[in-house]
């Protein structure tokens, strides 16, 4: 069994009109089917619209599916009783720096996700403080939130993810909004998690970004368009310089 | 038109614990119908000059010319200096605020001065150069658009002004590769059918390669480079000691210099780089 | 300028006031906002004037960051202080057509004034001094007692966290959103009070939805990290009365003695 398993998962938007009655919107995800390996690291891309960030807030069950099934280590996330052991092993870290930090001080901030799990409060102190150093922020725990840089923040955001021990962390363009220095540092974040032993997901539109998975996932409306390693999907520098070669050689 | 830029200095928080020389002695020139990317990183000062060159910020001291007219002087009307240069934040969409899209085009013109009579026409031009269809989205509201379409709206807010002038910062952050492309040869489009001088900025070398006349580097509040994308980009040490890098097109060309000795490229964009290849290997 | 105000913003440090149980500072705080409204002459205020340096020495936060948040507020002091000068009717030391200075008007201008600066400072010290998430643990303990009639103590201190923690982000947008409406010639300086009003509307309908915004990621980030209200949450730091608090307490009522017996003392030099 897939620690992740996706099955015809379909979600549709609904829409409700100025009378207030439904209208059957978009279907941004139309029956696609993935498994996602325990330690793998997989990237989906797509453009804008191609369901990719749909597809990441189906993993932990922030959406459910219109028809379909999505199982967390074999837990449907349809099923309630199971939805916050789900969210503890499938961290999440969002696009914008500033809208997913909820305490004004960078400590409290991490420490959030463990006190909503029950924690009790020497262990959260422990987690709070290991999760700061792995991401290099620990000097800054004091530090007001809103005084550091977009790179400093999405690192906030990994340590809070990080310090609910999860199993899977699902980045949902992690740098979309960070210069060069910021989006590298957190680049060099998401592989050590990976090398750890944390399952990957990355949703990016930078292909550079993506090429350093495992598996990229390439989605168009709705539809998973092409499923496959990086070199299946792309030509690296190298084989290009070695492809050629081969034709001047000939 | 011509904007010069002479010994401009700022400080932040100036006898403050966050004090900070954000402009040291900047000084350059722009010329008529250039197109010039700034590039720098985060906090070398780029976007407090881009503030500088419409009047947002005041220098402590030094000067900015644009057409033969001290902005900086204090008799200078700042309602004719923002009509003059134009000036596109980041991430503009956020500041979209009217019902409809034509509504909030025609808002920079109506605060500079233009008759009701003439609106029409100068929000339709300005769609047009963006790339908008004006009959299809010129009622509908700003906020049902997409990503790439609410940038487009409030470039398109800006460009109304008609300024001599067009400034955009990050023109291009947080869009898909689809919408980047699009506001990359809408820049393009405005730059030759206006003939606006273009300043942006951006943290995007391979853009930077393929819009700009010439580049200006900035480092801690310096100008440390300026140059045409070719010069600047062949200091590829000094750009990086400086936390720059070059057009992403560049690895892939070592890589191919180095497994094929004989081949020659310096080019800059992914289309020159074609050619290159194209033409050595003798491919279609 | 926006970024100097020290409103809500907490000065690190290990100090004995830092050390206090937050439900203590937010009592003594109230405590001593009341009492200087209990003062009625200078004497009073020289004696809460040199217990607030007591408590800012202790506190070992610097005075210059205390003092960069009165000139945040400076305008709205100034106002104060001038609407008094001129509104209180007395004997009359200075006139011009309908404006006049009265001797009574320069006492109570001086009296409100230095009233809104030990209030400023005062309130400023309790958030200095104190975590935001102590600050809103502090008032949900506090409050907890009122879930009985229904106040969602819980909710109210999750909402106070929040707001604390955006409101630099809001004022910074605020003023990217003002610089962005100036580049296409909006002009906020001139006009009358409702033509002024009404030039809002560009700056206000973007915030706006930025807020919304914000408010909409922040609600599914939260959720991604199993928020699920009050029930079963622990906390990092869980807050405590220790022996310090116990002696603030008794030093609180000395105060609160002392101011009471100010009102009583006759003697002015002015």
């Amino acid at each position: 069994m897939a620690f992740i398993e996706i099955r015809d998962l379909t979600v549709e938007f609904t829409r409700i009109a100025e009378d207030g009655s439904e209208v059957p919107g978009t279907r941004a995800i139309d029956g696609i089917s993935l498994d996602i390996e325990q330690g793998s690291f997989v990237s989906v891309t797509g453009m804008n619209g191609s369901g990719k960030s749909t597809l990441a807030k189906c993993l932990n069950g922030l959406l459910l599916p219109t028809s379909g099934n999505v199982s967390v280590d074999g837990m449907n996330t349809r099923d309630d009783d199971k939805l916050w052991d789900i969210r503890s092993r499938v961290g999440m870290v969002f696009q914008n720096p500033d809208n997913q930090i909820v305490s004004s001080i960078v400590e409290d901030d991490v420490a959030f996700g463990p006190e909503n799990l029950g924690i009790p409060p020497l262990e959260i102190r422990k987690r709070v403080d290991e999760a700061l150093k792995q991401v290099g922020m620990y000097e800054h725990r004091l530090k007001g939130a809103h005084m550091l840089s977009g790179g400093q923040k999405q690192r906030v955001a990994i340590a809070g993810a990080i310090a609910m021990r999860p199993e899977c962390i699902v980045f949902d363009e992690p740098t979309a909004m960070l210069d060069p220095m910021g989006r590298e540092a957190v680049m060099k974040m998401i592989l050590e998690l990976n090398a750890e032993g944390i399952t990957t997901i990355l949703i990016t539109h930078f292909m550079n970004e993506a090429a350093q998975a495992d598996r990229i996932i390439v989605m168009q409306k709705g539809r998973i368009l092409a499923d496959g390693a990086p070199s299946e999907i792309f030509m690296t520098a190298e084989d290009m310089a070695a492809e050629l070669k081969r034709i001047k050689d000939r | 038109m011509s904007i010069e830029v002479k010994n401009l200095k700022y400080t932040y928080n100036p006898g403050m614990p966050g004090e900070t020389l954000a402009l040291d002695d900047v000084s350059f020139e722009v010329h008529d119908g250039e197109t010039i990317g700034i590039i720098g990183h985060t906090g070398s000062g780029k976007s407090t000059l881009l503030q500088h060159l419409n009047g947002l910020i005041r220098p402590d001291s030094g000067e900015v010319w644009v057409d033969g007219q001290c902005i900086t002087d204090k008799s200078a009307k700042l309602v004719d200096v923002r009509r003059k240069v134009g000036l596109v934040f980041q991430y503009p969409e956020y500041q979209l605020f009217e019902e409809t899209v034509a509504k909030d085009i025609a808002f920079g013109p109506k605060n500079t001065g233009i008759a009701e009579d003439q609106m029409e026409k100068r929000v339709r031009a300005a769609m047009s150069i963006v790339g908008l269809d004006y009959d299809e989205i010129a009622e509908s509201s700003p906020f049902e658009l997409s990503g790439g379409q609410k940038r487009r709206v409030a470039i398109a807010g800006v460009v109304a002004m008609r300024p001599s002038v067009l400034i955009l910062d990050e023109p291009t952050a947080g869009l898909d590769p689809a919408a980047h492309d699009e506001v990359l040869a809408m820049i393009e489009t405005i730059n030759a059918s206006m003939n606006m001088i273009v300043i942006f900025v951006s943290h995007n070398m391979a853009d930077v390669a393929r819009l700009s006349d010439r580049v200006l580097v900035m480092d801690k509040g310096k100008i440390a480079m300026q140059g045409t994308p070719r010069e600047v980009f062949s200091h590829e040490d000094e750009l990086s000691s400086m936390g720059l890098g070059v057009p992403p097109v560049r690895d892939i060309l070592k890589k191919i210099k180095e497994a094929v000795p004989g081949f020659e490229s310096d080019a800059l964009t992914t289309d020159e780089a074609a050619e290159d290849i194209r033409k050595y290997f003798g491919l279609k | 300028m926006i970024r100097d105000i020290t409103l809500g913003q907490y000065y690190p440090g290990n100090s004995v006031i830092h050390r206090l149980d937050a439900r203590t500072k937010i009592i003594a705080t109230l405590l001593y906002i009341i009492e200087l409204f209990i003062v009625n002459n200078f004497w009073g205020f020289l004696i809460a004037g040199a217990a607030l340096a007591a408590v800012i020495a202790l506190s070992r936060v610097p005075a210059r960051f205390i003092f960069r948040g009165l000139t945040a507020v400076f305008l709205i002091i100034a106002f104060t202080v001038i609407l008094n000068l001129f509104m209180v009717d007395g004997r009359v030391l200075w006139q011009w057509k309908f404006l006049k200075i009265t001797y009574e008007g320069i006492w109570r201008a001086a009296f409100m004034g230095v009233r809104l600066v030990l209030l400023i400072i005062g309130t400023s010290m309790m958030t200095l001094t104190t975590k935001p998430v102590e600050l809103t643990d502090g008032l949900e303990k506090l409050m907890s007692p009122l879930n009985k009639i229904g106040v969602p103590s819980h909710e109210i201190a999750l909402m106070m966290t929040i707001a604390l923690r955006f409101i630099p982000t809001l004022m910074e947008e605020t003023d990217k959103i003002i610089k962005a409406q100036q580049a296409r010639g909006a002009d906020f300086e001139s006009g009358n009070l409702f033509q002024r009003a009404a030039k809002l509307i560009p700056i206000l309908i973007p915030l706006f939805i930025s807020s919304f915004r914000i408010a909409q990621e922040l609600a599914l980030a939260m959720e991604a990290r199993c928020y699920h209200g009050g029930k079963g949450r622990t906390r990092m730091n869980e807050i405590h009365f220790h022996r310090g608090d116990a002696i603030a307490a008794v030093l609180m009522v000395i105060y609160l003695a002392v101011i009471i017996a100010s009102r009583f003392i006759t003697f002015n030099p002015f």
